[in-house]
């Protein structure tokens, strides 16, 4: 009550006053006081610089055909018997060297991680926020078709508009196309929390003064709906956002783990840990623990990054 | 002179910030005697609150209370362990918070709640307890008592509910009820009605009462005294009718001025220039000169401890030195 | 009539209806039934031009209902709102009330909600410029803000800041800034002061009267609380479960109440007087609206009220001597004891 509020304004125009601010913001201070989150951040920024940076930090370059050699495969980490300083991590059955395939890997996953949460976030946020604001049948018809999408596993949605795309495209979508569709569906079975949530926000900031005065002063009520009610639901969206995100990169592996996602000649972090399963048995286990650690270690940091989030943006935990 | 319910000396409650530490109520002292009805009276941010929330052991971490003693009957109980303080709450002070709709659990019946706030303090047994509860609920004029009591807390409307609180709140006999807002969620017709059942009730059962709140009209209808709070610090203490009408501090007396009145003039109302500074903010010396009309020098140096005027007292350097009695505006030396 | 003399606002037999009933699927399966709220109930009072007419009432009268009809957030289940000789009714489309709307503004109670709180003041006061086209330019906007600004006793460097970084009564001034953006001649303030303390609220009120008289506002002005309304109001309408039981010019109200339940919250009022005086204690509660008394409304508090006509009847209009109207079965049967009586003296 009393205590909040308190400090000294601070105010500067522009860019260096928006940055000044944001240093300055709680949400900010509250990133310094944790040091799991502060650490949190610092591996997903590796993974992101990684994933960026993929043709100059990696050994090798994993699709490059030139370079591999079958010569290589099987070599175990380089701390191992028989391992090569070439690959520090070992090779997998086509002689790519882990750590690379690894941060190439990376970089599949996270491409299909983002876009698939802002295909999701997109639509979710869209319809909730016709729903929310519209309320009525409109409101009624969305949420009945988002409750009967909830019903059923997001894998099995995400098979299913696989298994058509890959009907409809014909055989074997390869390639970027392989992409395109994976994206797509994670991303329509992903798009129902989002409008719930915001469908939930919207409900209670419509009522809020400031709309109600939007719409006295006549205001349009689709610039309403963009330039007010938008906003003022926006951080629940982003800690889903954050959230989903690992779901979706453990999605998309567990997709290419089943074989129906990104292709073998592009690897992502799920394709190496199902290739690398048919070799566990045989002795040749950092084919796939190596990217199964990756993987872990990366949908950890971004969960604790989202739980962080969470707090930081409820004020009730302030 | 007998030894007071509640007395409170020099107490100061802090809250750390990562931007410094900010002083919520700053070195405050008042007393209540048995029976008698205390009002604490203040705008928003000037510590009201907190000071019954501190004398109740309830302060919300990062709160403290930094300096100074709180003493009920005369033992010390700001130092007490928690579970010693719980016990306290309930049997000795009783507490009714403002919106009487979060003070009831929404699970639980009337019933429930009363019998078990009555069991936990007294050694009675179930049916005892449960009659013990429809003679309170008979009390705080709740109609068919021994029906309503199995009902929740949903079925009764704001001003019922809050005559539970009030039931809930005397059912260990405490020496102090802490009152917090008590009538500012309730309309104004039910308003009268609990101010009223609030009063004979204490005088009654003899209980002293803390009685916090923004609203004058409720400090003129129910207390005794009345301790006016700025920026966390008491600028005035003193009888009722005192304060009102003849307040001695120009805080006070811009206050009640800027009450608008029925029967009173209709143009402009008087209006205190400024606002109340932000607790990071509280100006050196009297913490209202920059506001006040009256300021002079000494008031931009040094802080005003409470001086003796007239019947009351005031924390205000027009005071110093000046022979007792004499107001300092508006029909000075009235007193009833 | 002629246009001077014509009100600038004629609110007749207002009603609406809210349907608070459970999700049909609820009532198919649980056999509920179909559930309303009578919000309002044949309403009806004129505002002069350059006046203030207030509405009083407790929770559940409806008088912020009123308010928002009027400034058409809700649409009327009955009834009519002529504005300045226009009936609202007969208006069709966004377009055809768009130099309409310009005409009047909505401050409302709650300073922290009434703001967007990611806008910035400059901003927030810009919206009704920008949606009536009222400025061209970015400079003339951001000149007119500053006007605006200064005109409510804030400063033009204010804009730059965000809602939070004011207090109450200042937001209460943005608010008001906001709404004087579109120059109407007409505002709705609705309980503008009550989350205010009780400085703050003497400088809005002075603020809202210097305004009126410089700018020639019509007001109406909702609250429930009676001495801020016989302070600011012309006029005084007091609402009891959906219906206006009484309404007189101001000070008439005060000194000579007709209607049971006016006295009674007379009577509430804290005395700071300190006279002594011994207060009637009020009985009752006020009822749920969804399911309000027969007759009239107020006959199960009232201590005028008798057996059997009270209980069954609604009462009619009755025009008071002297302006005004009341419903009331006793005063119309002349069973009331005098007025004056009852109340301090104005």
């Amino acid at each position: 009550m009393a205590a909040d509020r308190t400090t000294a304004p601070i105010h500067r125009p522009g860019l260096a006053g928006a940055i000044h601010r944001g240093l300055d913001s709680d949400v900010f201070h509250s990133f310094k006081q944790s040091k799991v989150t502060m650490l949190a951040g610092a591996v997903t920024a590796l993974y992101f610089l990684a994933a960026l940076l993929a043709p100059w930090i990696a050994p090798h370059d994993p699709y490059d055909l030139a370079n591999i050699s079958l010569m290589d495969s099987f070599l175990p980490p380089m701390w191992m018997d028989g391992g090569d300083a070439r690959f520090p991590l070992g090779t997998d059955d086509q002689g790519r060297g882990i750590l690379s395939t690894i941060i190439y890997g990376a970089r599949a996953s996270l491409l299909v991680g983002f876009a698939a949460v802002l295909l999701a976030a997109a639509i979710g946020v869209t319809l909730g926020l016709i729903a929310g604001y519209l309320g009525g049948t409109v409101d009624a018809v969305i949420m009945r078709v988002a409750e009967v999408q909830l019903s059923f596993p997001a894998i099995l949605i995400a098979l299913l508009i696989d298994g058509v795309a890959r009907g409809v495209l014909g055989g074997d979508a390869e390639g970027n196309l392989a992409f395109a569709v994976i994206i797509v569906s994670i991303g329509l079975s992903f798009w129902v929390q989002y409008a719930r949530t915001v469908r939930g926000s919207c409900l209670v900031e419509k009522h809020k003064e400031y709309v109600q005065a939007a719409r006295v002063i006549g205001v349009h009520p689709g610039l309403i709906v963009v330039r007010h009610v938008l906003p003022n639901v926006l951080g629940p969206v982003l800690v889903i956002a954050t959230i989903s995100l690992a779901l979706a990169i453990i999605t998309e592996a567990t997709l290419s783990f089943l074989g129906v996602g990104v292709p073998p000649t592009q690897p992502s972090l799920g394709t190496m840990i199902r290739v690398g399963n048919d070799f566990l048995f045989s002795g040749e286990w950092w084919i796939t623990l190596f990217p199964g650690a990756a993987l872990a270690v990366l949908v950890l940091a971004v969960n604790l990054l989202g739980d962080w989030l969470r707090d930081a943006l409820n004020p009730k935990l302030r | 002179m007998a030894r007071p319910v509640l007395q409170v000396d020099n107490l100061t409650v802090e809250f750390p910030t990562r931007r410094g530490t900010l002083r919520a109520v700053d070195d405050i002292s008042f007393r209540i005697d048995a029976g008698e009805v205390l009002g604490v009276v203040g705008e928003s941010g000037a510590g009201k609150s907190m000071t019954g929330t501190a004398v109740i052991g309830l302060l919300e971490p990062p709160g403290r209370i930094s300096g100074g003693r709180v003493q009920l009957e005369g033992a010390r109980i700001d130092h007490l362990p928690h579970d010693q303080m719980r016990r306290l709450r309930g049997q000795r002070i009783g507490m009714i918070f403002q919106d009487p709709l979060t003070s009831l659990n929404p699970l639980y019946t009337i019933g429930f709640h009363l019998t078990e706030t009555i069991r936990t303090h007294t050694d009675r047994g179930e049916a005892e307890a449960r009659a013990r509860a429809i003679e309170l609920l008979t009390e705080v004029g709740i109609p068919a008592p021994a029906q309503r009591i199995d009902q929740y807390p949903h079925h009764f409307s704001g001003g019922m509910r809050q005559r539970v609180v009030i039931a809930l709140a005397l059912c260990a006999e405490p020496r102090l009820v802490i009152a917090d807002e008590p009538t500012t969620a309730l309309d104004v017709s039910i308003q009268a009605q609990i101010i009223q059942l609030l009063k004979r009730l204490c005088r009654e059962h003899g209980t002293s009462v803390l009685l916090i709140t923004h609203d004058m009209g409720v400090i003129a209808e129910t207390a005794d005294r009345v301790a006016v709070m700025y920026a966390g610090r008491i600028v005035e203490v003193g009888p009722v009718r005192e304060v009102v009408q003849n307040a001695k501090h120009p805080y006070t007396e811009g206050l009640m001025d800027a009450i608008p009145k029925i029967g009173g003039r209709t143009e402009d109302l008087a209006q205190i220039r400024g606002t109340m500074p932000r607790l990071s903010q509280i100006p050196a010396g009297c913490a209202f000169h920059p506001r006040c009309p009256r300021a002079f020098d000494r008031c931009r140096q040094e802080r005003p401890e409470l001086l003796d005027a007239g019947a009351s007292r005031a924390a205000c350097w027009l005071h110093a030195g000046e022979p007792a009695g004499a107001g300092t505006g508006r029909g000075g030396g009235e007193r009833g | 009539m002629s246009v001077a003399e014509r009100p600038l606002l004629q609110v007749r037999d207002l009603a609406k209806t809210f349907d608070v009933s459970p999700p049909l699927l609820n009532r198919v399966l649980q056999g509920q039934p179909q559930a309303f709220v009578q919000a309002i109930d044949n309403v009806g009072f004129d505002i002069p031009r350059g006046t203030t007419f207030s509405l009083v009432g407790e929770s559940g009268s409806g008088k912020s209902t009123v308010a928002r009809v009027v400034v058409g957030l809700y649409r009327p289940t009955r009834g009519s709102v002529t504005f300045d000789g226009t009936d609202l009714a007969s208006i069709r489309g966004r377009r055809q009330m768009a130099p309409l709307r310009r005409r009047w503004a909505m401050i409302f109670q709650d300073p922290y909600a009434s703001l967007n709180p990611r806008w910035r003041v400059r901003t927030i006061i810009a919206e009704p410029i920008r949606v009536h086209g009222l400025a061209a330019g970015a400079a003339a906007i951001r000149r007119r803000v500053g006007e605006l600004l200064e005109l409510v006793g804030l400063s033009a460097a204010d804009g730059e800041k965000f809602p939070h970084e004011f207090s109450g009564g200042q937001r209460q001034r943005i608010s008001i800034a906001r709404a004087l953006a579109s120059e109407p001649e007409f505002l709705v303030c609705d309980e503008p002061t009550s989350a205010l303390d009780v400085s703050v609220q003497a400088q809005i009120l002075n603020l809202m009267k210097r305004l009126q008289r410089e700018l020639g506002l019509t007001y109406l002005f909702i609250s429930h609380d009676l001495a801020v309304v016989y302070h600011i109001s012309d006029y005084v309408g007091v609402m009891y479960l959906g219906r206006l039981v009484e309404w007189a010019p101001a000070h008439a109200l005060f000194t000579r109440p007709q209607h049971p339940y006016t006295r009674m919250l007379l009577e509430a009022i804290p005395d700071l007087e300190m006279s002594g005086r011994a207060r009637t204690p009020v009985g009752g509660e006020v009822p749920s609206p969804i399911q309000p008394p027969d007759g009239c409304h107020f006959h199960p508090r009232c201590p005028f009220a008798d057996g059997d006509r009270c209980q069954r009847e609604v009462p009619a209009t009755l025009d008071i001597a002297g302006g005004g109207q009341v419903r009331c079965h006793a005063v119309a049967e002349r069973r009331m004891p005098p007025a004056d009586t009852h109340t301090r003296g104005g």
